[in-house]
């Protein structure tokens, strides 16, 4: 979430000083501890499982990841040519402040540090396995993804479409709820609730002239003011077979608009409720990973609107990913190749026209081919290759698009 | 060895991925699209026409920045999708005028129905038994060179008593126009009055009047021109800046004219041929020329819009009882045929013709033609059904 917009000076001071006390704590006791993925994990923990430096006596864990690449698009024969990109630099900390007190944050530099944004800063109360309290700048558990995105995850330079521009991710609100997990045999379930501010009328009047959840970003005070004034729930359950692979069930709804004001009614009340389902798994054959994810959206619009914003949207996205080589290379133990590719799909506007009957179109549909290169599974070097096709709303011939990829992200 | 092998399967890489444009979409053929500037525009010209493209193609209008609250569009290119004509979805309707003169429903929200409106906004409708006129949005491609045709070169054109005994009477729209709008090169005025020439009735004097007008009433949009708020009627603060404005009018100046399509086609030479037996030609005039124009690629040139751009008695199937400035409910102004062919790419496929799009095919269009057309459209009737799609193949070739 943005928070503000600070000076580059602030920015690079703040990002300097957090690397320099992590640099003299490693000096001072340079053990890493290394997290890696564990089969006993949720995308829910995606926040814990991350890789971190920590230190003797110094009850503080510090990790972050930084993405760049390059990239050449083409729309309809026309381009702006190469550009470098440094997308985003991430900084994510946590503390044991006691026996079952945690603190967790992630901080966000986007933009060479325009923008800086906490996605995350949450106080964790472990009561019990199955019972454990989270609040402050919470990650609302929509999808696998908004919880799950750290680039050096992801063998695409770009994030899924459903997840960023349709669900809004890295969507996070301040708010309060529980989550927790249990374990039986091959068997892991999990749940998290929230209850957080809610999303505001911008989703429904933006410069995207579509229905967007993501506009919702742009408004101001968001981690102070609750637009509506009515809490929005989001929660989620996940289920994972070690052998099998998970998959989640989430939810997050609420009324969006400013109904009243200075207690006088100023608008009917208005919902947007949201349904995700994600899934992930490895065949055990193969090595072959498959991790996907699909959305629904409804959003109650007064009939009076104009259909330019719908009222019901959906997506999906799906990644194969194929590891064809593993060797040791240089001195990297374990480096792979992949082979990768990525099905993206939203219709931001689905139904028909009032006046003619006729489909609304509005729909963007994207194939990404891509190789990977992993030294570490903590570092990926990729090329990806979009293809995409987006229509308008009336369905007017798709306007085409190309866009080649090369970059890196990687923890550190 | 191995290794050797990652490092050349890199580079070759490399080289592939810097060929970028081998892999991209091609860009679509110039005769393929409505948008792109006119030719030899100077680079400060052109950097207008940027600036007027992005303002019309991509500013799009919300709540906070002046949206309504009671409007039909969102932005100029919710209705002009592509440059091209607009689809049902954002037709609007106008109301209150049934002969020529003054509309009287002004006070009760005419001439234009705002028929959406924000949330928390009623919007409007239709007085009971108020005339009216449903609308889709023209093309706008061209629109310069057209502005650029002197007066005097329509009064030519007119022959409103029907002097030569064809049948056809067209006259030009002697209408009031707003004080913020400039003369024209060799403009020519009566009675206070001048020869409007935009919009399905003429009334609009220019691209000025058009544009400001079209952002007050589409999007509830107030200018320094066009100030008063479509839903209280107030006096408000101008919305988007009078340089926007002029940036957009710039841009619809020098937007280029359609370019027609498989001329060399023996089907499309005898339909152009059969077009003027017929005398579609005139009303659709093919060839109008501009007289001077501050911008020197629309001074003095030849162009092909098949219009007049006078009004004409198009008969009671097309007589919707509305009408606008000094119009009768049964006159429209012949609008112009290029770039018809392809409306369907910006009418999401499908053809919707005529002032309303009740016509879903070009023929559909011709046979709804009446009073001075009536003779033009028996001859088309009488055409074996080759030449028939001869001249369907001609119209959709512009």
């Amino acid at each position: 979430m943005k928070i503000s917009t600070l000076n580059s000076l602030k920015t690079h001071l703040l990002i300097l000083g957090i690397l320099c006390i992590g640099s003299v704590f490693a000096q001072e006791d340079s053990t890493k501890k290394v997290k890696e993925n564990d089969e006993q994990e949720l995308n829910m923990d995606a926040v814990f499982n991350r890789p971190t430096l920590s230190f003797d006596k110094v009850p503080v864990t510090l990790g972050g990841y930084l993405e760049a690449n390059t990239m050449h698009r083409t729309e309809e024969g026309i381009t702006d040519g190469l550009s470098f990109q440094a997308r985003r630099l991430t900084i994510f900390m946590a503390a044991s402040i006691s026996d079952r007190i945690k603190f967790l944050t992630e901080i966000e530099f986007e933009d060479g540090g325009k923008e800086v944004a906490i996605e995350f800063a949450a106080l964790d109360v472990a009561f019990h396995p199955l019972f454990n309290f989270r609040g402050g700048i919470v990650m609302n558990p929509i999808g696998a993804f908004n919880e799950n995105h750290d680039g050096p995850k992801w063998e695409f330079v770009e994030r899924p479409d459903v997840a960023v521009n349709m669900l809004a991710a890295t969507l996070s609100n301040a708010g309060f709820g529980m989550y927790g997990k249990t374990y039986s045999g091959n068997w892991i379930f999990g749940y998290e609730a929230y209850l957080t501010n809610g999303f505001s009328s911008r989703i429904i009047s933006n410069e995207e002239d579509k229905t967007y959840l993501p506009a919702h970003k742009d408004g101001d005070n968001l981690f102070e003011d609750n637009f509506s004034g009515k809490a929005m729930f989001s929660g989620k359950l996940a289920i994972k077979n070690r052998k099998i692979g998970e998959i989640g069930i989430s939810y997050m709804g609420g009324t969006y608009n400013k109904f009243e004001d200075d207690g006088e009614a100023v608008e009917d009340q208005a919902r947007v409720d949201v349904f995700a389902l994600d899934w992930n798994t490895t065949i055990k054959s193969t090595g072959t990973y498959i991790v996907g994810e699909a959305a629904w959206i409804w959003a109650e619009t007064p009939d009076t609107y104009t259909q330019q914003y719908g009222n019901k949207q959906r997506g999906l996205f799906m990644d194969i990913v194929q590891p064809i080589y593993k060797s040791k290379i240089f001195e990297w133990e374990d480096a792979t190749f992949n082979v990768a590719a990525r099905f993206d799909y939203v219709d931001w506007n689905v139904g028909r026209f009032k006046e003619t009957g006729t489909k609304i179109g509005d729909q963007m549909l994207a194939v990404t081919p891509g190789i990977s290169f992993r030294p570490t599974p903590k570092t990926v070097f990729r090329i990806n290759y979009r293809y995409e096709w987006n229509t308008d709303i009336l369905n007017n011939p798709a306007e085409r698009a190309a866009t080649w990829y090369m970059g890196f992200s990687s923890y550190f | 060895m191995r290794m050797k092998s990652y490092l050349f399967g890199s580079l070759f890489l490399l080289p592939l991925f810097f060929s970028c444009e081998v892999f991209a979409p091609q860009e679509p053929e110039e005769y393929e699209l409505l948008d792109g500037p006119v030719e030899d525009l100077t680079m400060a010209e052109a950097k207008r026409f940027i600036k007027g493209d992005v303002a019309f193609n991509d500013q799009i209008f919300t709540a906070e920045t002046g949206l309504g609250p009671i409007f039909t569009g969102t932005s100029c290119v919710s209705c002009h999708a592509g440059d091209g004509k607009g689809h049902p979805f954002v037709k609007f309707t106008r109301f209150g005028q049934e002969f020529p003169g003054v509309n009287e429903y002004l006070k009760q929200g005419g001439p234009q129905l705002q028929n959406r409106a924000i949330p928390g906004y009623e919007p409007e409708t239709l007085p009971p038994g108020a005339p009216h006129t449903d609308l889709i949005a023209p093309i706008v491609t061209g629109l310069g060179f057209l502005d650029a045709v002197r007066d005097q070169d329509l009064l030519d054109m007119s022959d409103p008593d029907d002097l030569d005994g064809d049948g056809i009477s067209g006259r030009v729209h002697w209408n009031t126009r707003p004080d913020y709008v400039k003369d024209r090169p060799e403009t020519i005025s009566k009675d206070g009055k001048y020869i409007t020439r935009f919009g399905k009735k003429g009334k609009m004097y220019d691209l000025l009047h058009q544009t400001a007008d079209a952002y007050n009433q589409d999007i509830g949009i107030t200018s320094y021109f066009e100030p008063y708020d479509t839903y209280s009627g107030d006096k408000l603060q101008s919305e988007i800046d009078r340089q926007t404005i002029s940036d957009v009018v710039f841009y619809l100046k020098t937007l280029k004219a359609p370019i027609p399509r498989d001329q060399d086609d023996p089907d499309v030479m005898t339909g152009k041929a059969l077009f003027g037996d017929i005398q579609c030609a005139s009303c659709h005039k093919p060839t109008l020329s501009t007289g001077y124009s501050p911008i020197e690629a629309l001074s003095y040139k030849e162009f092909h819009p098949y219009t007049d751009l006078l009004l004409h008695d198009m008969g009671p199937e097309l007589d919707d009882g509305y009408t606008e400035g000094y119009a009768y409910s049964y006159e429209w102004k012949t609008p112009p045929l290029w770039g018809i062919g392809l409306a369907k790419d910006s009418q999401g496929g499908d053809y919707y013709l005529l002032h309303d799009g009740r016509a879903r095919s070009i023929e559909e269009a011709i046979l709804y033609h009446g009073g001075e057309a009536v003779n033009s459209k028996n001859l088309y009737r009488g055409l074996s059904q080759t030449q028939k799609d001869q001249v369907l193949k001609f119209i959709e070739s512009l």
